[in-house]
C-alpha cells in the first residue's frame, strides 16, 4: 500500500492553517512527559495539542463535543451529518455517534482513533491535576512555541509544495483503498531537519499534527469526498534502520525503524476504547474512555442520581483491533555466538494480520516501556519495565520474493565509507585476482575454480524475455566440481555457503527430492496444511551448495532439471499446485564413481551423471591432484603456515570476509551491466570460433547454451569491475575461463581434443563414429553370410571379433546390434539374431 | 577470619547502596564502576574467592538471600535485554519523605515507588539463562566443593530461622500460586504437577540432606539428560556483548530469591488481565520460562563474571602466562607424566600402546583457531575394533571420566539416535532455546559408543541427529534450529568414537585396536582391569591433560622447510602415498605430539616421530583392510 512518496512539504503546508486547534487525537493522547531520565530534554519544542489538559481526563462525554469538533474552524464547507449515517462505520447507533463521539468529525469522514499512538495512556502519565499548575502552564506554552515554530518553518513553502502535494493526494486516493499516507522520513529530513528531529523525538504529538494537516488539505481540495475514516499519516524509514540490538532506554517513546522477522502473531484482540454505560433505572447513557487499561465505572447516574445503577453495554462500546506480533532479529544482523533478541510489537486496526510468521519486515513504530503493574497484594514491585513497539508502519522486505524480484528487499544499507572503500577496491586493476584469492584462502591454489566461483557469486544480469515468449533468462551461473576425494571440494562448498547471505548447504546423500524442493505438512498447532520449502526454494537468489552430487538418487536429480534452466519449481502435492521461484545458482561437488578419477575416461563416464543435467552447468571443473614437485612444495608450505601463522598475519594477507561479502552484495544490487557493441561482436566471434573447432572434425563443439554461459560469465566479470558495460576484456576472461573448464572436463581422452558433445550428448563424437563403424562392419558381415534368416548371437560376436582389427567389446557389439535393429534390419530375441525383410 | 571481612559477602547490597548514597552529591562520581572495582579487588585477595559460597555445591536454601555467591555455569540461553529502574524515588514509610533509591542489583523495589517521578533513571541489563556446566565430572565437583571455605551457616544459628520463615512465606506463596493456577483448569490435574508441589513441600520440612532434583513440573532445560543442580537467571549489567552462548563462566553476584519474582502472572486475577493486554499476551509457557519460581531458579545479579579458560580445579586460577613458576615446573615433568599415563592407558586399551598414544593426543586436542570455515587442531579419534563383551566401552568411558573435567557418554543406540534431541531448538511459544545434547561447553569429551548401534531404521529425527554429529566432527559447529532458519554456533568438542568396524561417522583419525588378549580370555581380562588408580596419580594425569591443552605452539622456519622437503620427497616416490589431507593430519599429530611432551615448538625429532606413528597406524589400517574387506 505504499503510496507515492510524498513531498514532505505538502503535509506541513497544511498545518499552518490550523494554529493551535486541538487535534481530534487530543483526548486519546494527553501530553505525556518523558518520564524517565531524560527529562532535561523535554523542555524543548514539544508540539502538542493545546487544549486545556484538565478536560482530557474528564470522563464525561458531552463536553467532548466542543473540544473534539473538527480542527478546522475556517473549514471549507463541510458535509452535514446525514453523510455520517451513510458511512460504513455508522451502521450501529447513529444517534449516539452524532451526539458526541469524538470520532465523528463534523465533516463526513469520521476520524479514526489511532491506538498506535494512543496506547501511551497505559503508560504512567503526568497527573496533570495533581501537578502544580505552574508546571502545566509551562508545558503548554512550550508546546505552543514548538508548534508555532513548526508552522513557521513550513510556512515558506506553501506555494512551491501545493501543486505537488495535490497531485500526490490525487494519485494516492485513487490508487490506495485505505486512506493512509505513507511518508518517508528521509524525505522529511531532507526537507527540514528540525521537523524531522521533532518527528523522531515526539512522534505521538507530531504525527497527529501531520494527520490534521493532511486532512485539511485533502478536504480543501475535495470537499465532497467521503473516506472510510480520516487520512492517517504513517511515517516510515525513521532515522536509520536500527538493529533491534541497539535499542536502549534512550529510544523510549521515540519513532524507530527496526528490521526483523515475524515469529509469532497472536489472535485478534478487541481492545475497548470507550465503554458505553446505561442506567438501568432511567436508561440514561454515558460513555467512558478507557484510561490506562481501566474504566472508571461511574457510580452515580447523573440523570436520576441512583447509585450503582449503570451497566456496561458491550455492543455499544467501542473496540479497536489489536494484535501482538513478536519479531526476532534477522539472522544477518546478529553477532556471532549470540542468540537473537525478540521484541513485542502491537499492531492496531488495519495493521492487524498484515504480517505472518516467517515474514521479514521493517517496522516503524513508537518504542514503549511500561512498568510491571504493581500487585495490590504485594508491597514491593518488580523493578522491570516491559517494552514493546506500537507499530505505525510495516514494510515486508521479502514480500515479492515468491513472485518477482524486489529490489528493495535485496538492498542492504551501505554506509558512505563502505561504498567508498568498495569503489576504491573496484578501481584497482587487479581486483578480480584479489577477490578470487580472498575466496577461501585456506584452500590452496585452484585459481581458476575460485575465479569461476567468484563469477558465480556475482551472477549475470537478469533479462526478461517474457514478451517474446521465452520468459526469464537464467542469470545464475551453475558450477560443478568433480574430482578426487580429499581435494577440499566440501570445504570450498562450505566456505561459499558461509559467505553468501542466502545460501543453503545440502548433501546429496542425505537429501531427498522432498528436502530439496518443497513438501506439504500439517501444522501441528493449527492442523492446516502448510507448504514447507526445501533447500532450492530457500536459496532463491542465493546459492545452493550440493555436496555428494553423484550420490543423489535419480528422482531427486530430475528435480534439478527444471530448476537449473527454468529456475522455477513446480509442485503438485496434496492439493497444492504451485510454481515457486528457485532462481538459485547451483554449486555442486561430485566424486568420481571409482573413488579415483580415471584420466582415461570422460567426465560422464567418471561421474555417471546424465548428460542432460551436465549440460546445464556453465562450468565444470576438475579438481585433481596435479602431482608435480613445485606444486607439492608450495602446497606443503601453505599447509604448514596454516598451522602456525597467527590470526593477525592472516588478516593482513587476505581480504576480510566481510569486505568480500559487502562487495558482492553491492555489485549484485547496484551493478547491472549491459553488453557493449564490441563485446557483442567478441561474443559472436567466440561462439563462431567454438563451432568452427568442431566442424573441422565433423563434430559440434558448441551449442547456444554455451553462448549463454559465455554471456553470463562476461556479465559477471563486468560486475566484478563495478562496470555498467560489458566490454571486451570481460568477454576475454569469460572465454578463457570457459575454455579452461572445458579443457578439463570435455576433453576426449581418446583423442585429446576438446569435445563439447561429451557433455551435451554423453558421448564423444569419436565414440559415436566408432559405434557407426562397428554397426556397418556387422552389417557387411551379415550380408556376406548370405541368406541366413537366424544366427546365434555368440557366433556372430566371435565372427565380428575375428574380422575386425580393433578389439570389440560386448557392449560395443550390443550397441551395433541395437543400431541395426533401429534400422529395421534385424531383431534380437534372446540369443538369436533374426534378419528382417 | 574477621567478621568484618565478610560484610561484602554477607551484605553486598549494603556496600552498593553506601556507594550510591555517597555519590548523590556528586553526579559524576562513577560510583557504579567503583562498586564493581571494589568487589573485584576483594576477590583478588588471596583465597578470597573461596570464601564465597558456591551455588554449585551449597543447596539454595542454605544460602542467605542478597548475599554474594558464585556460580560456575554455562550460558545456555540469552533472553532479551530488560529495562529496569536504575534509580527511583520512593516514599519512606516512616518519614513520608521522598528518597532516591538505587535499583541496581535488585529485582524488586521497596514499597511506595513513584512511577512518575522525574528522577527515575531507566537502565538496561541483560539476562542469561545459565546452567551448571553440562557433563561436569564428579571429581571436579568434589574438588571445587572441597576447596571452598565458605561458611554455610549451621541450622542452629539465628540466620536459618529467619531464612526458614522466609521460606514458609515462599511456600505460602507457592501454595497460592498453585491454587490460582489450578482454578482455571477444571480438568483432572496432572500428576506431575502435584508431585512437583509435594516435592517442594517436603523440601521445606525435611532436613536438607542433599540437593533435591528440580521439581518435575519445571523443565530446567539442561543440555544433557539426568543433570542436576540449580539453573540460574544471571543478570549482567555491563559488557554483555562480550559473552557468547555456551561460554563457561564463574559468576560472582548477589543472590536474589524474592518470592515476588515467581511468575507474577499467576497472581493476576482475571479481571485485571482482561484490560491489561501487556501482560496477558505473553503465553503461560513463556512466563513460566522467563519468570520461574525463584526457589528453583534463583536470580543472580552479576558483580563480576570471569570466563573460565578451563574447568580444572587442580590448576591455579591464574592464566598460564601469569604463572611462570607453575608452568616451568609442569613443563619439565610432562614427559615423565606422559610415560606414566601411557602405561596406565595401555592395559585399558587391551595392551595396544599405539592406540594409547593416539588416545593421549586426542585427549589434549583443542580447536585453537579457525581459518575461514576450517577448524584447526581438532582431532576426532575413531577407535575401531572395540570388543563388545563385558560392557567394555562403558568401562573405558569411566576411565575417561576420571581424567577429563567434563565428558558425556552417548550410546548410539537406535533409540537414542531417534529420540534424543541433539541440536538445540528455539521454542517460540515459550521463547527459549530448548537445549540439546550437543550444546556442550568447550573441551568437553563426547564419547560416542557405536557398538550400541544395531540394525534398524533411522527416522527423520535420527537422520538429522547423525547429520548433526557429522557436522560437529567435520566442522566443529552445530546448526541450532531456529525454525525459520538455522544458526551456526561454533563449538570445540573432543569426539571419541568407539566402534567395532570403521565408524559410520567421519573422523580425523581411525585406529584399529590390536588386542593382545585372545577372545576367550577377554571377559576375564576386562573385569580385572584396574579402574581406580591412586588419587595422586590421577590428579597428576588430570593436570597434565589440561596443561597440555593450554600450551602455545609454534613451528620454526627451519622445521617448516624440512617438513616441506619431506612432503615433496614422499610425493615423489609415490604420489598416492600422501595427499594434502594426510599432511593436514600429520601436522596435527606432530603438534599434539610435541605438546604432549611439553614442547612448545615443533622439533625435527617430533616430526619424525609423528611420521613414524602415522606410518604404523596406516600400515595397520591396510592390514586390516585386507582382513575384512569391507573397507572403502
Amino acid at each position: 500500500m505504499s503510496s507515492p512518496t510524498s513531498t514532505p512539504g505538502g503535509r506541513k503546508r497544511g498545518r499552518n492553517t490550523n494554529p493551535s486547534t486541538p487535534s481530534s487525537e487530543g483526548p486519546t493522547s494527553p501530553p505525556s512527559q518523558r518520564r524517565r531520565g531524560q527529562d532535561s530534554s523535554t523542555g524543548d519544542l514539544m508540539p502538542m495539542p493545546t487544549s486545556p489538559a484538565t478536560d482530557m481526563l474528564s470522563p464525561a462525554a458531552p463536553q467532548d463535543n466542543s473540544l473534539l469538533s473538527s480542527p478546522r474552524p475556517s473549514g471549507t464547507n463541510l458535509l452535514p451529518n446525514e453523510v455520517d449515517m451513510s458511512s460504513p462505520l455508522m451502521y450501529g447507533t447513529p444517534s449516539s455517534r452524532v451526539e458526541g463521539t469524538p470520532r465523528s468529525g463534523v465533516r463526513g469522514t469520521p476520524a479514526r482513533q489511532r491506538p498506535d499512538l494512543g496506547s501511551v495512556r497505559k503508560a504512567p502519565q503526568v497527573d496533570l491535576q495533581s501537578e502544580p499548575p505552574s508546571a502545566d502552564g509551562a508545558v503548554t506554552s512550550e508546546s505552543n512555541t514548538g508548534q508555532r515554530l513548526v508552522i513557521w518553518g513550513t510556512d515558506v513553502n506553501v506555494g512551491t509544495c501545493k501543486e505537488k502535494f495535490q497531485r500526490k493526494v490525487m494519485v494516492f486516493i485513487s490508487v490506495v483503498g485505505d486512506p493512509v499516507l505513507n511518508v518517508n522520513c528521509l524525505h522529511v529530513q531532507s526537507f527540514d531537519a528540525e521537523l524531522y528531529r521533532q518527528l523522531i523525538c515526539y512522534p505521538q504529538e507530531v504525527i497527529p499534527t501531520f494527520d490534521m494537516a493532511v486532512n485539511e488539505l485533502f478536504f480543501e481540495r475535495f470537499p465532497d469526498s467521503i473516506l472510510e475514516f480520516q487520512i492517517q499519516v504513517r511515517p516510515y524509514n525513521a532515522l536509520k534502520t536500527r538493529n533491534m540490538r541497539n535499542l536502549n532506554p534512550e529510544d523510549i517513546d521515540q519513532l524507530i525503524t527496526i528490521s526483523g522477522m515475524v515469529i509469532r502473531t497472536s489472535q485478534l484482540i478487541p481492545e475497548m476504547q470507550e465503554a458505553f454505560f446505561q442506567c438501568q433505572v432511567c436508561a440514561f447513557s454515558t460513555r467512558v474512555e478507557v484510561d490506562r487499561g481501566r474504566i472508571a465505572e461511574p457510580s452515580v447516574c447523573r440523570n436520576c442520581n441512583t447509585t450503582h445503577s449503570l451497566a456496561i453495554v458491550h455492543n455499544r462500546s467501542v473496540f479497536s483491533d489489536k494484535q501482538m506480533v513478536k519479531i526476532q532479529e534477522s539472522p544477518e544482523d546478529m553477532p556471532a555466538g549470540q542468540t537473537p533478541h525478540t521484541t513485542i510489537v502491537y499492531a492496531h486496526n488495519d495493521l492487524v494480520d498484515k504480517v505472518q510468521p516467517g515474514d521479514r519486515i521493517n517496522i516503524t513504530g513508537v518504542y514503549r516501556a511500561v512498568p510491571m503493574r504493581a500487585n495490590p497484594r504485594q508491597s514491593n514491585v518488580k523493578s522491570v519495565y516491559k517494552t514493546h513497539i506500537d507499530a505505525i508502519h510495516f514494510h515486508k522486505t521479502d514480500e515479492k520474493r515468491l513472485h518477482g524480484l524486489d529490489e528493495d528487499a535485496e538492498q542492504k544499507l551501505f554506509t558512505e565509507d563502505r561504498v567508498q572503500t568498495l569503489k576504491e577496491l573496484a578501481a584497482k586493476p587487479d581486483v578480480y585476482e584479489r577477490l578470487s584469492s580472498a575466496l577461501a584462502p585456506s584452500i590452496y591454489e585452484h585459481e581458476d575454480i575460485k575465479k569461476g566461483i567468484l563469477l558465480q557469486l556475482f551472477g549475470g544480469a537478469r533479462k526478461d524475455f517474457s514478451q517474446t515468449g521465452r520468459g526469464n533468462f537464467r542469470a545464475d551461473v551453475n558450477i560443478l566440481l568433480c574430482g578426487d576425494p580429499g581435494t577440499s571440494k566440501s570445504q570450498l562448498l562450505q566456505y561459499v555457503y558461509n559467505l553468501v547471505p542466502r545460501g543453503q548447504y545440502t548433501s546429496g546423500k542425505g537429501s531427498s527430492a522432498v528436502g530439496l524442493t518443497a513438501y506439504v505438512m500439517r501444522d501441528p498447532e493449527t492442523r492446516q496444511l502448510v507448504l514447507q520449502t526445501g533447500a532450492l526454494v530457500l536459496s532463491d537468489n542465493g546459492i545452493c551448495c550440493i555436496d555428494e552430487f553423484d550420490k543423489m538418487s535419480d528422482s531427486t536429480r530430475s528435480v534439478l532439471h527444471e530448476v537449473m534452466e527454468q529456475q522455477t519449481l513446480s509442485i503438485a502435492k496434496a492439493g497444492i499446485i504451485c510454481q515457486l521461484n528457485a532462481r538459485t545458482s547451483v554449486l555442486a561437488a561430485a566424486n568420481p564413481i571409482e573413488s579415483q578419477w580415471n584420466p582415461k575416461k570422460t567426465t560422464i563416464e567418471n561421474i555417471q551423471l546424465p548428460h542432460t543435467l551436465l549440460s546445464r552447468f556453465d562450468l565444470i571443473f576438475l579438481m585433481l591432484d596435479p602431482q608435480d614437485e613445485a606444486y607439492d612444495r608450495r602446497l606443503a608450505h601453505h599447509l604448514v603456515s596454516l598451522y602456525y601463522q597467527s590470526e593477525e598475519q592472516i588478516e593482513e594477507e587476505f581480504l576480510d570476509m566481510a569486505v568480500l561479502r559487502d562487495y558482492i552484495a553491492y555489485a549484485r544490487t547496484y551493478i547491472n551491466p549491459r553488453l557493449s557493441e564490441e563485446a557483442s561482436q567478441a561474443l559472436i566471434e567466440a561462439y563462431v570460433d567454438m563451432r568452427k573447432i568442431g566442424s573441422g572434425r565433423g563434430m559440434v563443439s558448441a551449442y547456444p547454451r554455451q553462448l549463454e554461459s559465455l554471456i553470463r560469465l562476461a556479465e559477471a566479470h563486468a560486475k566484478v569491475r563495478f562496470s555498467e558495460k560489458v566490454e571486451t576484456i570481460d568477454v576475454e576472461e569469460a572465454k578463457r575461463l570457459h575454455r579452461e573448464a572445458l579443457k578439463q572436463s570435455a576433453t576426449d581422452p581418446r583423442t585429446g581434443f576438446v569435445d563439447i558433445s561429451i557433455l551435451t550428448t554423453g558421448m564423444s563424437a569419436t565414440a559415436r563414429k566408432r559405434k557407426e563403424e562397428v554397426a556397418q562392419a556387422l552389417k557387411k558381415l551379415i550380408q556376406a553370410k548370405g541368406k541366413t534368416p537366424a544366427m546365434k548371437y555368440q557366433q556372430l560376436l566371435e565372427d565380428l571379433r575375428g574380422q575386425s582389427e580393433n578389439a570389440i567389446t560386448k557392449e560395443l557389439f550390443d550397441e551395433a546390434l541395437r543400431a541395426l535393429a533401429d534400422e529395421d534390419y534385424l531383431t534380437v530375441t534372446g540369443k538369436t539374431v533374426r534378419l528382417l525383410a | 577470619m574477621m567478621p568484618s571481612t565478610h560484610d561484602w559477602i554477607n551484605n553486598p547490597l549494603g556496600v552498593v547502596e553506601g556507594m550510591f548514597a555517597a555519590s548523590q552529591n556528586n553526579p559524576n562520581s562513577g560510583w557504579e564502576a567503583k562498586a564493581v572495582e571494589f568487589f573485584k579487588d576483594h576477590l583478588k585477595e588471596k583465597d578470597a574467592h573461596t570464601w564465597v559460597p558456591s551455588l554449585n555445591d551449597v543447596p539454595l536454601h542454605y544460602l542467605k538471600p542478597n548475599s554474594l555467591v558464585k556460580f560456575r555455569c554455562l550460558i545456555q540461553d540469552m533472553f532479551d535485554p530488560e529495562f529496569y529502574m536504575g534509580v527511583y524515588e520512593a516514599v519512606d514509610p516512616s518519614t513520608k519523605a521522598k528518597v532516591l533509591r538505587c535499583g541496581k542489583y535488585k529485582d524488586v523495589t521497596e514499597c511506595g515507588v513513584d512511577f512518575d517521578s522525574r528522577n527515575t533513571v531507566t537502565a538496561e541489563r541483560q539476562t542469561f539463562y545459565c546452567v551448571p556446566i553440562p557433563g561436569e565430572n564428579p571429581w571436579v565437583k568434589e574438588s571445587y566443593a572441597g576447596s571452598s571455605q565458605a561458611r554455610v551457616v549451621p541450622s542452629t544459628s539465628y540466620a536459618p530461622t529467619r531464612q526458614k520463615r522466609s521460606y514458609e512465606e515462599d511456600d505460602d506463596m507457592d501454595d497460592m500460586d498453585t491454587q490460582m493456577q489450578r482454578e482455571p483448569h477444571t480438568g483432572p490435574q496432572s500428576p506431575t504437577e502435584q508431585h512437583g508441589n509435594g516435592d517442594c513441600k517436603r523440601r521445606e520440612t525435611e532436613a536438607p540432606s542433599s540437593q533435591t532434583a528440580p521439581a518435575s513440573h519445571l523443565d530446567l532445560n539442561f543440555p544433557l539428560p539426568g543433570e542436576k543442580g540449580p539453573s540460574c537467571l544471571v543478570k549482567v549489567y555491563e559488557d554483555w556483548d562480550g559473552f557468547k552462548l555456551n561460554d563457561t563462566l564463574e559468576v560472582f553476584g548477589i543472590l536474589s530469591v524474592s518470592p515476588a519474582l515467581s511468575a507474577l502472572a499467576d497472581k493476576k486475577d482475571a479481571s485485571s488481565s482482561l484490560l491489561d493486554p501487556t501482560e496477558c499476551m505473553e503465553t503461560a509457557e513463556e512466563q513460566r520460562v522467563h519468570s520461574p519460581p525463584a526457589s528453583l531458579v534463583p536470580r543472580l545479579h552479576v558483580l563480576y563474571a570471569k570466563p573460565l579458560p578451563h574447568n580444572n580445579p587442580l590448576l591455579p586460577s591464574a592464566t598460564l602466562e601469569d604463572n611462570s613458576a607453575f608452568l616451568s615446573s609442569t613443563l619439565s615433568e610432562m614427559a615423565s607424566v606422559r610415560a606414566e599415563l601411557l602405561t596406565f592407558l595401555t592395559p585399558i586399551l587391551l595392551g595396544d600402546a599405539l592406540a594409547a598414544e593416539y588416545l593421549i593426543l586426542h585427549l589434549i586436542s583443542n580447536v585453537y583457531s579457525r581459518r575461514d570455515v576450517l577448524p584447526l587442531g581438532k582431532f576426532t579419534l575413531n577407535l575401531s575394533g572395540c570388543p563388545t563383551v563385558a560392557s567394555y566401552t562403558e568401562r573405558f568411558y569411566q576411565i575417561i571420566q576420571q581424567l577429563v573435567p567434563s565428558s558425556y557418554y552417548l550410546g548410539m543406540s537406535l533409540q537414542n539416535m531417534n529420540q534424543m534431541r541433539f541440536v538445540p531448538k528455539k521454542d517460540y511459544s515459550a521463547n527459549r532455546l530448548v537445549s540439546g545434547a550437543l550444546q556442550l561447553a568447550r573441551n568437553t569429551s563426547l564419547f560416542l559408543d557405536e557398538t550400541q548401534l544395531e540394525q534398524g531404521q533411522l527416522d527423520t529425527a535420527g537422520v538429522r541427529n547423525v547429520t548433526a554429529l557429522g557436522n560437529l566432527i567435520t566442522w566443529q559447529k552445530v546448526d541450532y534450529d531456529f525454525n525459520y532458519h538455522q544458526m551456526e554456533f561454533p563449538c570445540n568438542i573432543n569426539v571419541l568414537i568407539a566402534s567395532e568396524g570403521r565408524s559410520l561417522l567421519p573422523s580425523d583419525c581411525q585406529i584399529h585396536l590390536q588386542s593382545q588378549i585372545t577372545p576367550p580370555h577377554m571377559e576375564e581380562y576386562l573385569s580385572s582391569i584396574h579402574v581406580h588408580p591412586q588419587a595422586s596419580q590421577l590428579n597428576k594425569f588430570r593436570m597434565y591433560l589440561s596443561v597440555a591443552r593450554l600450551l602455545n605452539y609454534s613451528i620454526s622456519d627451519e622445521v617448516t622447510k624440512s617438513v616441506e622437503d619431506d612432503f615433496v620427497d614422499m610425493r615423489k616416490d609415490d604420489p598416492q602415498s600422501i595427499s594434502a589431507e594426510d599432511l593436514h593430519r600429520m601436522l596435527v599429530v606432530a603438534r599434539l605430539l610435541s605438546l604432549s611432551l611439553g614442547q612448545t615448538s615443533l622439533s625435527r625429532d617430533s616430526w619424525l616421530r609423528a611420521k613414524h606413528i602415522e606410518l604404523l597406524r596406516r600400515s595397520r589400517m591396510e592390514q586390516h583392510t585386507c582382513v575384512n574387506g569391507n573397507e572403502p
